[in-house]
Formats: C-alpha cells, sequence, structure tokens
C-alpha cells in the first residue's frame, strides 16, 4: 500500500493520545495520587493529539465536507465505529479533565475515557485487521501492535510530563511500566514482521486471472502511465528505503526510547523522557508507515508491469 | 428535519445512478461512417444540444454490424483535441521549416497564393507540382485532380503500405486481400493468417474469427510475434521475418509432391496447362499461343494459349477446346509445338521451381521445424480436397458449362503487411497466391473471396501513362497517374529509360508499382532525381515522421536549401492536415482540414469501397457537427482549386463553374455514363442502383439508409467470379470492368517475363539501364521464388544480428491518436520487447534502456522481456513515439520522452553498385520497412532512470501552437 | 437476479474497444464525468472503469498471449460494501449491481482497500470512488431499443467477448456459458463470489 500521511498521524498521534489516557485511567483507577495540575495538562495534550490527528483524518477524505456521513455505517463498519469512537474518546478526555479541573473526582470518568480509547484500539486495528485478504494485516497483531505501541508512547508522554511536573508518585508507578510497554511494543512489533516476512500470498496470478499455463507474467496493466490503482497500492519506495524505515523504525521507535527509559529510571533524570518521546516520535511514524507499506494487497497482481 | 436525516443515513441513494446529467436537452441520433481508422464502420453519433454525447457501431450497418472499436469509441475526444488546426496558415517569413512559426491568413489569401502558384506550374511544366496522399481514402477525387491538373507525380499511401500485397495477388489472382477481397471466415474450417496484426478490415475481421472459433474452426497464426488476433489462435508458429515465401516454397513442394492438388481446378481456371515456350530465344519463357486467336500474351488475353491433350496426344487451344469435355490437357511434361518449338505446361516449371524447396531447406530459413512445415501443408491440403462440401448453389462458367453446385475449399488464409512490408514481398506474395490457387481456394467457398470490384483482369486494364508526350501544359493527362504495367511499353519512362515520376515509379526500378512510392518523394526531389519540384502537396500524411524512412534525414531534406541561391530544394510545401503532427511543422502552407464528424465524404467504387463478400458496397459521411474554427473540408478545398484553375472537369466550356461544392459534384460527376462516385439510389427517381443518371437526391437516400448503400448480388453471382459467366457480364454492364472474359489464374506470370526479356536484351523493346539490367532479370521471374530480404545482402548480419519490426496497436492509429486523450492513457509511450535470452546476451534487463541501432542510425529506447517473440526478432509498437512538442502535447511528453520511433533506424535508400536506389521491394516499389537489421546494446547512464533525455533532441518539432496563434 | 459480465478469453483480442467505449459512455452518463489528468503532458492518466491487461504464459515457443479485461465483478458477497462508512457502496437487491452513491461518498477510499480486485478507482477529479455500473443506466432504461439495453462494452466488443445477462437465471446465456464452457471466478480463495466469469482458453489441437 501507499502510506498517507494523513493516516499515519493520525493512528500514531490518537494511539499516544489513548495511551496517555489510558494510563492515567489506570493511575487514578488504582488511586496513584496526581495532581490536579498534571492531571489537566497531560489530559489536555491526549486531547489535542487526538484532535489533531482528527484533524489529519481530513486530510484522508476527497470529500472532508461529507465526513460527517461517515458515522452512518456503524453496524458494518470498523471505519464508521472509529468515526464515531474517537469524537467520543476525546469528549471523554475533555470531559475529565473539566471535572478534574473543577475538582470532581469520580471513578467513572476515568473508566468511559478508559473504555473508550481501548474501543478505539480496537476499531483502528480492525479497520485494517478486517481486510481478510491483507494477509499482513488480518491478524491479531495489528490490534496488538496498534495498541501496544499507543501504550508506550501514551506512557511514555506521560511520564516525561510527570517527571517535569514532579509527579514522584506516578512517576514510580508508571515509569517501569513505561519501559516495559515500550519493550513489549518494541517484541510484538519485531514478531509481527517475523510473521509478516514469512507469510506466503494466497492468491497468485494463476488465481487472480485463472490462467493455468505456466510460468505466468504480465505483460500490459492496460495503462501506460498509471492509474489510481498504481498510485494508492503501491509504495514506489526501493527496497533500500524500505530496509532504512524499518531499521529508523525498530531503533527509533523502540530501542532508543527504550534505552533512555532505563536512562532515566536509572538517573531520575527528566532530560532522557523527553529525549525519549523526541525519538520515539519520527520512530513511531516510521514504524506506522512501514505498516502501510509491508502490506501486499492482492490488487497488486494486476497492476505489475507498463508495457 | 427528520425525513431530512432519514435520507442522509438511510439506505435508499441520494444519487440516482440512472438518471441522465442533462434530462432536459434536445437529443439528436445521427448515422455516419467512422474515421478514427480507415476501416470505415457505420456509427451512430449520439448528439444533446448539438454536441456529441456518444459514438456507438451502427447495428444496421454491413460492415460492423453495431460494433465499434477502441479508437471509435474515442472519437469524441478528437473534437476536443488541443492538436486540432483551425486556420490557414503561413509561415512566417524569414523562419525556418520545421521552426513552426506561422501566421494565421484567410482562406481568400490561402487560394489566391496556390492559384498563382499551380497556375504557373500548369501552364509551363506540370511535372513541378508533386500531389501526395496518405491514409485518405479518396483517390478518386484527389487522383482526378491530379490528373485534370496534368501531373503524372500523384499517389497515395499504397506504395509505403501493402501495395506488395496488392500487386502479388491482383497480378496472380485477380484480387487480393485488403479491401479487395479476404478470407470466408463464414464457411472455413481452417484459417491460417500470416503477418497480420490489425489489419484495413479491423472490425469485420475481428467479428470474423471470433464467430469462426466459436464454430469450432482451427485458427493457425504465423508470425514472429504474437499479439492481438494470434494471442487468440490455436496455434501459433513463429517465423524468422522476410522468410514467408521460403515456407511457401516448401508448402507447394509438399503438396504438389504429394499429389495435395486440385487439379481439375487447376486444368480449367488456372495457367497451369498452358505451354511456355522454351527455346531461350525471342519469346523464351512466354505463352505459347495462336496469333489467329489474338494479339500476342500479355496476359490479358487468355484465349489465344495452347496446351497439350493427353487424351488426343495434341496441342489445342486452352479455351475453349482444351476444356472441352473428353480432354486432358496436361499439366506435366515437356512438348513441342507443331514448328518444333520446345514447350511445357507451366505447371511442370513450377513442379521443378518448387523440387528442391525441402521442408528441411525451409527450416533452414524460416526456423520453422521441418516436421512442422509438412503437416501443417497436410492439413490444407486435406481439409481443402478433403473436407470439401458443396453449396446448393448452381452457376454457369465463363465457357457455358453449368456446375450443379458450388464447391467450397474450406481453408481461408489471410495476410498482410507481415508479408508485404518485405523487399521480397511481391514474389513471396505470389508464393502465397500460388499455394492457394493449387488448392482452388480461389473464391470458392471457405476460401479467399473477392469483393466487388474486383477480381480484375490479369492484368487490370489500367494503363499509366507511358511517355513523357503525355504531359503537355495546361492539359489532363489522357491515362490514369497510377496503373497495372503489363509490359515494358507500359513503363513511365523517358526514351533513354529514366523515370518520368518523381517518386521512380513505373520505372525500371520499380516497374510494378502500382500505388506509387510515395516514400521516395522527398529525397528524389531534394537530390532533383530525375528533376526538381516546384510545389509538394501533401494531404493527410505524416512524412517529417512515421510514413517516412530515415526520418531524421527527411526532416533534415525537407529544410536542404541550394547552396546557389539559398532557396529550399523543394521551394514550396502545402500540407492539408487536421492535426498539429510533425509534418505540418515543415509546411509553407497549411490547409486545416475538418475531423470525419464534420464533412461530407464518400467511399467510392471508383476508388475504395467497402463491399462485401457478396456484393458491392459504398457508403458516405455526412456532417453530424459544424467545422471547427475556419476549417474545411480539404474535398471542398479540392473542388473550389479545381474549377479556380478551370480544370475542363470542373468547369462548364464558358468557364463557368460547374458544381457548386463537393456534395454537388458528388451527385453529378460521372467519369462514365451513369457512374459517378455514389453507386446507390442513381437514376432521377432512385430506382436505378449501381448505374444510371445523377440523381439530385442520392445524398438525402444515403443519409436516411445509415449512409450506406449495399448491393447483394445473386447467390449464383457470388462465388468463382473470376469465371463466372452471369457474374462477368454483370460486371461490365455495372462498369466494373472493360470486358467480360474470365480471369485465368496466373501461376506462371508472363507479364513478370516480358520484362525479364527485356533486360535480357530480348525483343528489342524498352530495354532497362545496364545498372538495372541484372536486377530485373532477377526479380523478374514468372514463376515464385524466395530470396533474402535486400537489406540483408548490404548488411552485416554479423554485426547486426537481429530483425526489427512494429505492430499496429489496436487502440491507437499510426501517429494521429496521441492527441486523443483517451487512447494516449493506453499507449503514451512504447517498449522494445525482446525475447529475454536476447535481452540477457545483450546485457539489457528487462525494463532497463538500451540503445537499438541499425547501420542507418539508432535511438534509446527501454526494453520488455517477452516470450512472445522469436528470439532472433525484436518488436514495437508502430507509430507511438513522437517529436517533443508536436502535436500540441506538453514539451517532454511521454511519447517524446519515453517512446521512440522505429523508423529513424530504417535507411530510405540501399547502395546498389555505386549508387544508391529506394529500399523497397524491386518489383513494385513497397517500402521495405521489416527488412532492417538492428542489434541492441545497453544505454550508458542511468538504465533505469525514465528521465532520461531521449535520444535526438535535434528532432525537436515544436511547431507554433496553431490555437495559440488564432486566440491572439 | 444476480446480473454480470462473462469474459471469453478464447475470442477477446485485446482491442480495448470495451475500455473507450465504458469511458465515453460512462463520462457523459449518470457516473460521469470521468476525470482525466496530464491529457497531454507527461503521464496522462484518467478514471476508467474497465480495463484490458495482457498477459503472458508458457515459454517460447509455447507461449500463450492472454487479454484480460477487468472491471468491477459484481461479487454477491461483496467485501466493499459493508465497510463503507457512509453507506456510498451498496449492493442492489433488485439486479445484484454493485454501485456507489456519489453524493454520499466521501472519499474515504477504504472501500477500494477492501477491493481485491483492484476494481474501484478513485476519481481524482471529483474526488468520489467509481467503479463499473454495469451500465445501470442503459440496461433499464425503456427509452432505448431493447437491443441497446446492454452496457456500453457489451455492444462494443468487436469478438462479442464480453456476455451479458442473469446469471442466476439458468436460462440465460451466461448461466449456459459458465456451465458449458468452465466458467469461473476470480480469486476464488476469498469467496467474494464474484458475479462476473470467466471463460478460459480453448484449443483447437492440430489433427
Ligand atoms: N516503422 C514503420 N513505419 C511505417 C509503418 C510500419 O508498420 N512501421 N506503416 C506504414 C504504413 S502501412 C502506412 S499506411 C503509413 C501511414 O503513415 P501516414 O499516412 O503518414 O499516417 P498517419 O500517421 O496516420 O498520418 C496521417 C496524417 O493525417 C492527419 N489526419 C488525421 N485525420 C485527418 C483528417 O481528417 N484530415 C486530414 N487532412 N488529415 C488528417 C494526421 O494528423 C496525420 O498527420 O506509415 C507507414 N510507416
Ligand atoms: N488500430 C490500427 N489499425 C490499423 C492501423 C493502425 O495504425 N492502427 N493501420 C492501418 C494500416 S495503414 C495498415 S497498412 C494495416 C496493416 O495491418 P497489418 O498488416 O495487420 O499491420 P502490421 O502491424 O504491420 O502487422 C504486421 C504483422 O506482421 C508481422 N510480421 C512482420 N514481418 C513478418 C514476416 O516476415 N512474416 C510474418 N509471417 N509476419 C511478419 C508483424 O509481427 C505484425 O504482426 O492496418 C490498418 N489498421
Ligand atoms: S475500426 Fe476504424 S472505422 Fe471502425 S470503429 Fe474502429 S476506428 Fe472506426
Ligand atoms: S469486484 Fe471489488 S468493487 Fe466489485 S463488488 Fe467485488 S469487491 Fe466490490
Ligand atoms: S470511498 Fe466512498 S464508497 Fe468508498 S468506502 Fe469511502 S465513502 Fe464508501
Ligand atoms: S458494464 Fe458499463 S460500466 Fe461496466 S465496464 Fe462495461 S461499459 Fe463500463
Ligand atoms: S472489446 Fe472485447 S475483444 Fe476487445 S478487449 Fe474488450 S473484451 Fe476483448
Ligand atoms: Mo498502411
Amino acid at each position: 500500500m501507499n502510506p498517507a500521511f494523513s493516516v499515519i498521524f493520525l493512528t500514531t498521534l490518537s494511539g499516544t493520545a489513548q495511551g496517555v489516557v489510558v494510563a492515567l485511567a489506570l493511575a487514578a483507577l488504582s488511586g496513584v495520587p496526581m495532581s490536579r495540575g498534571y492531571q489537566v495538562i497531560a489530559l489536555g495534550c491526549a486531547a489535542v493529539l487526538a484532535i489533531v490527528a482528527l484533524a489529519a483524518s481530513f486530510f484522508h477524505l476527497g470529500r472532508p465536507e461529507r465526513a460527517w456521513r461517515a458515522a452512518a455505517r456503524w453496524r458494518t463498519s470498523w471505519l464508521s465505529r472509529e468515526v464515531i469512537v474517537l469524537p467520543a474518546f476525546i469528549a471523554a478526555a475533555v470531559l475529565w479533565a473539566w471535572l478534574v479541573a473543577r475538582g470532581t473526582s469520580a471513578p467513572w470518568p476515568p473508566l468511559l475515557a478508559l473504555l473508550l480509547a481501548v474501543a478505539l484500539w480496537v476499531c483502528t486495528a480492525m479497520i485494517y485487521a478486517c481486510l481478510r485478504f491483507i494477509a499482513e494485516w488480518a491478524h491479531p497483531f495489528t490490534l496488538v501492535t496498534f495498541s501496544f505501541t499507543g501504550l508506550a508512547a501514551g506512557l511514555t508522554l506521560a511520564c516525561a510530563l510527570a517527571a517535569t511536573l514532579a509527579e514522584t508518585p506516578l512517576l514510580a508507578a508508571a515509569g517501569a511500566s513505561a519501559l516495559v510497554a515500550t519493550l513489549l511494543a518494541g517484541v510484538a512489533r519485531v514478531l509481527s514482521l517475523r510473521r509478516n516476512a514469512a507469510l506466503k500470498p494466497r492468491s497468485t496470478l494463476r488465481t487472480a486471472t485463472g490462467i493455468t499455463a505456466t510460468p505466468i507474467r504480465q505483460i500490459s496493466m492496460g495503462m501506460s502511465a498509471g492509474a489510481f490503482n498504481t498510485r494508492e497500492f503501491f509504495h514506489h519506495a526501493t527496497a533500500a528505503t524500505v530496509r532504512n524505515v524499518k531499521l529508523i523504525a525498530l531503533v527509533a521507535g523502540f530501542v532508543l526510547p527504550a534505552a533512555c527509559i532505563a536512562w532515566a529510571l536509572a538517573t531520575g533524570a527528566i532530560a532522557p523522557w523527553w529525549l525519549a518521546v523526541l525519538v520515539q516520535a519520527p520512530g513511531l511514524v516510521a514504524d506506522r508507515w512501514l505498516f502501510f507499506a509491508q502490506a501486499r494487497h492482492p490488487q497488486n497482481l494486476y497492476y505489475q508491469r507498463v508495457a | 428535519m427528520l425525513n431530512w436525516f432519514a435520507r442522509q443515513f438511510g439506505s435508499a441513494p441520494l444519487h440516482d445512478p440512472t438518471a441522465t446529467p442533462a434530462p432536459d436537452v434536445q437529443r439528436d441520433v445521427k448515422t455516419t461512417t467512422c474515421y478514427m481508422c480507415a476501416c470505415r464502420c457505420g456509427i451512430r453519433v449520439h448528439l444533446e444540444a448539438g454536441k456529441v454525447r456518444y459514438i456507438d457501431g451502427n447495428p444496421d450497418h454491413p460492415l460492423n454490424k453495431g460494433v465499434i472499436c477502441a479508437k471509435g469509441s474515442a472519437g469524441i475526444m478528437k473534437q476536443y483535441s488541443p492538436a486540432r488546426l483551425t486556420q490557414p496558415l503561413l509561415r512566417k517569413p524569414g523562419t525556418e521549416r520545421g521552426a513552426g512559426q506561422f501566421e494565421p491568413i484567410s482562406w481568400e489569401r490561402a487560394y489566391a497564393i496556390l492559384v498563382e502558384r499551380l497556375a504557373r506550374i500548369r501552364a509551363t511544366d506540370p511535372r513541378k507540382f508533386a500531389f501526395f496522399t496518405g491514409r485518405d481514402q479518396m483517390q478518386a477525387l484527389t487522383g482526378l485532380f491530379a490528373r485534370q491538373f496534368g501531373t503524372p507525380n500523384y499517389a497515395a499511401h499504397g506504395g509505403f503500405c501493402s501495395v506488395n500485397m496488392a500487386a502479388g495477388m491482383i497480378y496472380t489472382i485477380g484480387g487480393s486481400f485488403w479491401e479487395f477481397g479476404g478470407p470466408d471466415l463464414d464457411r472455413a474450417k481452417l484459417f491460417v493468417m500470416i503477418g497480420t496484426a490489425e489489419d484495413h478490415h479491423s472490425n469485420p475481421l475481428k467479428i470474423a474469427i471470433s464467430a469462426f472459433k466459436r464454430r469450432g474452426g482451427r485458427f493457425v497464426s504465423i508470425n514472429p510475434v504474437r499479439t492481438g488476433y494470434s494471442a487468440i489462435a490455436d496455434e501459433w508458429i513463429p517465423i524468422k521475418p522476410g522468410t514467408d515465401g521460403a515456407l511457401f516454397m516448401a508448402m507447394l513442394h509438399v503438396l504438389i509432391g504429394e499429389e495435395r492438388v486440385d487439379r481439375a481446378f487447376l486444368a480449367r481456371y488456372t495457367n497451369a496447362p498452358q505451354l511456355v515456350v522454351l527455346d531461350g530465344g525471342e519469346r523464351d519463357g512466354l505463352f505459347a499461343f495462336d496469333p489467329a486467336a489474338g494479339p500476342p500474351g500479355d496476359g490479358r488475353n487468355p484465349h489465344n494459349k495452347l496446351v497439350y491433350d493427353k487424351a488426343s496426344g495434341r496441342i489445342l487451344h486452352a479455351y475453349p477446346e482444351g476444356i472441352a469435355d473428353g480432354c486432358e490437357p496436361a499439366l506435366e511434361g515437356r512438348y513441342a509445338l507443331d514448328d518444333g518449338t520446345p514447350v511445357a505446361p507451366s505447371f511442370q516449371l513450377l513442379r521443378e521451381r518448387v523440387a528442391p524447396c525441402t521442408p528441411e531447406w525451409a527450416s533452414a530459413i524460416t526456423g520453422i521445424p521441418a516436421a512442422r512445415i509438412v503437416a501443417l501443408a497436410r492439413e490444407m491440403g486435406d481439409v481443402a480436397l478433403n473436407q470439401a462440401f458443396e453449396l446448393p448453389i448452381e452457376w454457369t462458367d465463363a465457357w457455358g458449362k453449368v456446375h450443379p453446385t458450388t464447391t467450397a475449399r474450406p481453408v481461408a488464409f489471410h495476410a498482410m503487411r507481415g508479408l508485404a512490408a518485405h523487399s521480397n514481398g511481391f514474389q513471396t506474395v505470389r508464393a502465397l497466391s500460388v499455394l492457394m490457387s493449387v488448392l482452388g481456394t480461389i473464391d470458392a467457398p471457405g476460401g479467399f473471396r473477392h469483393k466487388a470490384p474486383y477480381p480484375r483482369h490479369i492484368v487490370p486494364n489500367y494503363r499509366a501513362f507511358n511517355s513523357p508526350e503525355m504531359i503537355q501544359p495546361n492539359t489532363p493527362l489522357n491515362a490514369a497517374p497510377l496503373g497495372f504495367p503489363a509490359s515494358p511499353d507500359e513503363l513511365a519512362i523517358n526514351a533513354d529509360g529514366s523515370p518520368i515520376r518523381i517518386d521512380h515509379a513505373f520505372s525500371w526500378e520499380h516497374p510494378l508499382s502500382a500505388h506509387g512510392l510515395m516514400h521516395n518523394v522527398i529525397t528524389n526531389a531534394v537530390n532533383g532525381d530525375p528533376y526538381r519540384l516546384d510545389t509538394l502537396m501533401i494531404f493527410m500524411a505524416n512524412m517529417a515522421w512515421n510514413s517516412t524512412m530515415n526520418t531524421e534525414g527527411v526532416r533534415a531534406m525537407l529544410n536542404a536549401r541550394d547552396p546557389d541561391d539559398g532557396e529550399y530544394r523543394i521551394p514550396f510545401i502545402v500540407v492539408a492536415d487536421a492535426f498539429q503532427s510533425e509534418m505540418v511543422a515543415f509546411a509553407d502552407l497549411v490547409l486545416p482540414d475538418t475531423t470525419y464528424l464534420e464533412r461530407h465524404d464518400v467511399m467510392s467504387m471508383l476508388d475504395r469501397p467497402i463491399s462485401e463478400f457478396d456484393g458491392p458496397v459504398d457508403s458516405v459521411r455526412v456532417p453530424v457537427v459544424p467545422p471547427l474554427g475556419e476549417c474545411r473540408p480539404f474535398q471542398e478545398v479540392i473542388v473550389e482549386l479545381a474549377t479556380r484553375l478551370k480544370f475542363p472537369a470542373f468547369v462548364n466550356a464558358d468557364g463557368s463553374r460547374k458544381f457548386r461544392d463537393y456534395p454537388d459534384f458528388v451527385v453529378n460527376f460521372q467519369p462514365a455514363p451513369g457512374i459517378g462516385f455514389l453507386m446507390g439510389w442513381r437514376g432521377k427517381d432512385g430506382e436505378s442502383p449501381l448505374r444510371g443518371e445523377p440523381n439530385p437526391d442520392q445524398w438525402q437516400r444515403y443519409a436516411e439508409n445509415n449512409c450506406v448503400f449495399q448491393y447483394h448480388l445473386p447467390r449464383d453471382m457470388q462465388f468463382m467470379r473470376n469465371w463466372n459467366r452471369a457474374y462477368l457480364d454483370f460486371a461490365k454492364e455495372k462498369g466494373w470492368r472493360q470486358r467480360n472474359d474470365p480471369v485465368q489464374l496466373a501461376l506462371y506470370q508472363d507479364s513478370l517475363q516480358t520484362f525479364r526479356l527485356a533486360a535480357e536484351g530480348k525483343g528489342g523493346g524498352r530495354q532497362p539501364p545496364a545498372h538495372l539490367r541484372e536486377r530485373v532479370v532477377k526479380y523478374f521471374d514468372p514463376l515464385p521464388f524466395w530470396y533474402p530480404p535486400l537489406e540483408e545482402a548490404v548488411t552485416d548480419t554479423e554485426a547486426f544480428p537481429l530483425n526489427a519490426i512494429t505492430q499496429r496497436p489496436m487502440a491507437m492509429y499510426h501517429s494521429w491518436d496521441s492527441q486523443n486523450a483517451w487512447l494516449r492513457q493506453i499507449h503514451s509511450h512504447n517498449y522494445l520487447f525482446v525475447h529475454p535470452k536476447t535481452a540477457r546476451a545483450a546485457g539489457i534487463a528487462d525494463g532497463g534502456w538500451c540503445w537499438i541501432e541499425s547501420p542507418w542510425g539508432r535511438v534509446r529506447c527501454m526494453l520488455r522481456d517477452s516470450e512472445a517473440v522469436e528470439p532472433g526478432t525484436v518488436w514495437t509498437w508502430n507509430a507511438i513515439g513522437k517529436a517533443d512538442g508536436a502535436w500540441h502535447l506538453a514539451p517532454g511528453a511521454d511519447e517524446s520522452r519515453k517512446g521512440f520511433l522505429l523508423n529513424h533506424l530504417i535507411a530510405d535508400t540501399l547502395p546498389l553498385g555505386e549508387r544508391r536506389i529506394s529500399n523497397s521491394d524491386p518489383v513494385t516499389g513497397q517500402a521495405g520497412w521489416y527488412d532492417v537489421r538492428v542489434r541492441i546494446t545497453p544505454a550508458e547512464g542511468d538504465e533505469t532512470s525514465p528521465h532520461v533525455q531521449w535520444a535526438r533532441p535535434d528532432v525537436d518539432a515544436r511547431a507554433a501552437a496553431p490555437h495559440d496563434s488564432a486566440e491572439k | 437476479m444476480q446480473l454480470a459480465l462473462v469474459i471469453d478469453l478464447n475470442v477477446c483480442v485485446g482491442c480495448h474497444a470495451c475500455v473507450t467505449s465504458c469511458k465515453e459512455w460512462n463520462t457523459g452518463g449518470a457516473a460521469g464525468p470521468l476525470t482525466d489528468q496530464h491529457a497531454y503532458a507527461a503521464d496522462p492518466t484518467g478514471t476508467f472503469f474497465n480495463r484490458v491487461q495482457t498477459y503472458e504464459a508458457g515459454t517460447f515457443p509455447d507461449t500463450e498471449t492472454i487479454h484480460f479485461p477487468k472491471s468491477c465483478l459484481h461479487c454477491e458477497d461483496p467485501p466493499c460494501v459493508p465497510v463503507c462508512p457512509t453507506g456510498a457502496s451498496y449492493k442492489r437487491k433488485e439486479d445484484g449491481i454493485v454501485l456507489v452513491d456519489y453524493d454520499k461518498c466521501i472519499g474515504c477510499k477504504y472501500c477500494a482497500w477492501a477491493c481485491p480486485y483492484g476494481a474501484r478507482e478513485l476519481d481524482e477529479g471529483r474526488q468520489v470512488m467509481t467503479k463499473c455500473t454495469l451500465c445501470v443506466d442503459r440496461i433499464h432504461d425503456e427509452a432505448l431499443a431493447p437491443d441497446d439495453r446492454k452496457p456500453a462494452c457489451v455492444k462494443a466488443c468487436p469478438t462479442n467477448a464480453r456476455l451479458f445477462g442473469d446469471i442466476h437465471d439458468p436460462q440465460s446465456d451466461v448461466a449456459q456459458a459458465i456451465r458449458e464452457r468452465d466458467g469461473y471466478p476470480l480469486m476464488p480463495e476469498w469467496d467474494t463470489k464474484p458475479a462476473n466469469h470467466y471463460l478460459p482458453r480453448r484449443v483447437n489441437k492440430a489433427p
């Protein structure tokens, strides 16, 4: 597939927001003391990230003015569900922050935000995982990697904020989790990449065309300068670029952040947390690019040769 | 509100998928004839508020029966092409040709320039006006113009197209593939298609092939490449280019050797039994004849020849005695005439000719396994002779014998430029015609079928002018500029044997060049060989690009100046085109033509009608939309010029205008009594089809009848027309033929022998100049034979080991569809297709850039692997590559950046001793497009970058956009 | 009723008549206009509902060349429909045609991702998803002569390689052709049940 930056930003930013909210909600629900200011700032950050994500998603639409229509088919479409859940999640985060700011501390706002965050992960991941013929996506790994990376990014950001604002109890409770989440996310991603590398496409030119003689190859795709099908479903990057992106994704997305977190945990310094956030952000963007680029759509069988 | 909400989210669609976007506009359907290619299908043009909305095939049209092709369906985009010419243009003073700097002028000014110039030429030396036309189908009118002007220098595209096919078959069976005849796939069981990719008759052939396959027929394709039609062949037989003649000779070897021939047919309907003089004297190799029964044999008099009757052991007149009941004309043996002259039946000579042409011999030449050749020959023989069947159609032959049934010979062949476009094509096509003849599959059900006005005499009774005295100032030619010479007497040469025509047609260089040699004109005119021109008028031909060999050289020649006076060597070039082609840039005067939807046009019996097997068909175009800008139908321009120049056929005795306009001309002009451009609804009341008085309502009647007129011959006139009494009489009466004698198949072509005898110095008549004697002796063989294409002899085939050929893409017409927004998306650039082994051996990757190089030039191109090409051959789509900026394409468009034109590698002339001679068939002058030998080498630099500048920046022909100048 | 095209690869010569006739009919019809970009410049591209591709199988000299037209297959279980968030993609109950509602479509391209066949093309000009409509605005148009109530591509095809009809009606030409000529669907592994079928090559061997 050709990775679209709108979708990359949508999923990474909103995933981070979800991670922050989940971290805070779990902390709140398990009674970790947090200052009001910290909670408002962290939730505010999450809300801003999610709103930017939402805004980014509009760039993916050919007809953004009709975006509201996307809520119509929630009964069948994961995309439609995401379209409903994402604003709901933002609303829940904002509501929670507002309640915190007003001094209310009921358990239901974090619980609601937590549930919506998780639901949003399910929706987002299922958008991809439900496309059964895109084997790279149609696997629980999609949900696992989406939620783990989101959680890792969210925890790291929450901890960076906590460190800065000297939220020691939270940092004590969440600091190690950030490290664990980052490592787990990295492991999950490596495993999923290994799985993808070993995948054998079920569709072949033979099933795609029904031609039985062998070997079979395409001579012409029927147009000489490409079409939507060659723009949308091919990343057009060289193998070397893909390899480099993969390296960046794994190193910047997981290895370096984990090292920074460990450093921060070991030294108690604030800077390494932010360093972690700063390297992780492009790393996760690269990782998400890879997620799309790696998916081999069966339609590509029909679009292999200009002649 | 709620309702609105429910509607938005409900499952009922908001957008009505069946609603037309413009419900209230005026709708109209008009029928006319397509001209997105020369196939000429019937179309329905659906108009909305006077604008073209949709074009589909006309289901009531006999040619295409409702189907259409990719080009036809994209016809609407021709109307929107930015490359349209909309105003007459004059080259700006002081600018170079090819720079495309023009100023728009009025039609009055254009006429004034032309009339002044042409009148002057006509009054002094009419030869200095040359008029050549490309892919048009109105040669009846353009030819008339040239003839009335009095210039011999006229021809259409046939010479660079497929004249080998036309001449090779017409000189053998009196008709040919092309518009003149085709395979009867309705009744065939075996269909052998040779060297055809798309063909002229494209839609009908597609309809027929698919119906044939569905009926269970077997389809074999012989072609170095498997594309298009060959793709759906049951069997593909790859062959080395230029070697088909060897294949046919070997098949004849098998068929004749194994007695799989239609002997009865040969004896009655062909010259196989006729006795050939073998005395080494002045008549050596000509048919023996009885002077009392007519003049000596020139091929036009079948009734004075002799045969040997085995039954009586006597020499008899071939007709009618030789075919009388009880006679057994010998096909074999050697005999002596009463005066002792040694003779032999021509079939004996054919037998001897094919005897050494074994399948093994042919296999080494063609690359086809010998066993395959034998098997295919046997299959043909078996289907023709053993799977024959009778149609219950009684007919009477030319000698009065009544045949209670008509015998089918269900092997149909079809061939086109794969045979024609080689310099050995004439003899190859002859070999194929002889092969078809020995199987008896000529105008027989299931075989080759003629289309009216064919069959013609062998040799057709159209003599060209043959002496320089026939060209006089202010005088029309009293013979056609084009014809079919039957002997050296009919050549268009001067007393010293030099050519009269600028293109050297009908000279000793290319004696049977029935369609002229358009591809020679520019080179010869620039070299003043045999003389210089004053004005060259080009209509509908892209002579600065794809219909020219040595493209770069020709482009330079178009700009060549005389060192003495600095004048252009071709002083004045007029181009009539509808689009901003490469050629337009080189014009001094541009005449903007209409598109096919904007004009009247005729597909005339006097020219190239669209006849069907069962009878003649002609058709017209009528305008369905008004002309764009100031463009004018070229037909109108011709009629106007002819009138202003006061050509006798166009003005009354007092010099006043005879014809109001082109439609009026079409209705009222009669070259012979009762015969006009259109044959439908003749007679004052429209009740005289085919021949009759002019009918003032003729156009109306065509318009009411789908723009087409079809005449079904009675069943008993539909077959065996070479010898069909009823048909021959009918054809004479309707003016299609001058005489009603039968058309005996010329297995042995004695007309060719007359040229050979002259070259051998025998007979005392006209003789070729010394440097051409050997050539004429060699190629004017009365029996078919195979020789390697001429280019091979002058090429180092080790250095240039590959053959390079082109194919017609089905979705593009030559150069003229790159301005079509839709067709362009299918083929915006072309690749060189190469067998993977050949490509790897040359060190070029699939998709890599490479040089393709011949001894004459080279271009850079991208390569594609293909297993569907004979490994010694490389090919590409024809005419996709364009000069940068031509056709109003943006600079750097795919066509010029990634596409390429093979013509850059093809030589216009080849060395002949000390001199050079056209790279054409030595008999017919057919351009040898497919003879070029090449090698491929990796392109230096970034091999995969598609952004490499095309190798020929100096052929940048960016013409000033006529639209821009018009808008200013 | 399930209307569909059945494409006979045994006679298709790859002429592209179905490609441009489709473009022409639909660009001026209910589904249009179909956008073209860079129409006269480098890399010309545009929306087409139907493409004809070419494949080679085997090795020289036993090579087959196969022309392969492809448009929306009007799947009986179309994966492109349920994923559409707006309901713009739908399958008509009355004739099984899968359509896009251009007034609802938001151009999210998700349906195109969900089609394994690459049968949908986003119109870059209008920014809505488009695809073969089976010429729904021709085939039910009572104003047309009965013979004309066929898809534009079917009428155009010079080799009659495109059969059109109701595959659920066992008597129809298409159902018979599928039965008798081993008609097959594309990518059967995804159980999309394409309504369009293809008829394979048949070789009439030398005796
Ligand atoms: N390498 C190679 N070269 C070849 C061939 C090949 O197979 N390989 N084939 C050869 C053959 S067979 C042929 S016939 C020639 C064809 O060569 P050309 O006859 O030159 O054919 P086109 O390229 O179609 O160019 C015809 C011109 O007609 C113009 N035109 C189109 N419509 C109209 C109209 O309505 N009115 C007017 N006035 N002009 C119009 C176009 O703009 C174009 O400039 O090419 C030959 N050249
Ligand atoms: N779509 C479309 N239709 C056209 C045209 C067009 O430009 N586009 N042009 C029209 C014109 S002007 C013409 S002349 C006709 C030409 O119609 P065709 O004769 O069908 O055209 P070509 O593409 O020249 O096809 C020649 C075929 O011969 C093969 N060939 C080449 N050399 C040899 C050989 O030595 N032996 C054998 N057996 N095969 C060989 C080539 O591989 C190719 O398949 O098409 C007409 N129809
Ligand atoms: S074959 Fe030629 S005449 Fe017929 S529809 Fe196509 S372009 Fe028009
Ligand atoms: S072919 Fe693709 S677009 Fe058409 S119905 Fe099937 S899944 Fe949907
Ligand atoms: S692009 Fe349009 S039709 Fe496709 S899923 Fe999105 S809204 Fe639905
Ligand atoms: S059915 Fe209509 S929309 Fe579909 S491919 Fe054919 S012409 Fe195009
Ligand atoms: S129109 Fe018919 S023959 Fe031509 S490409 Fe389409 S399906 Fe094949
Ligand atoms: Mo031609």
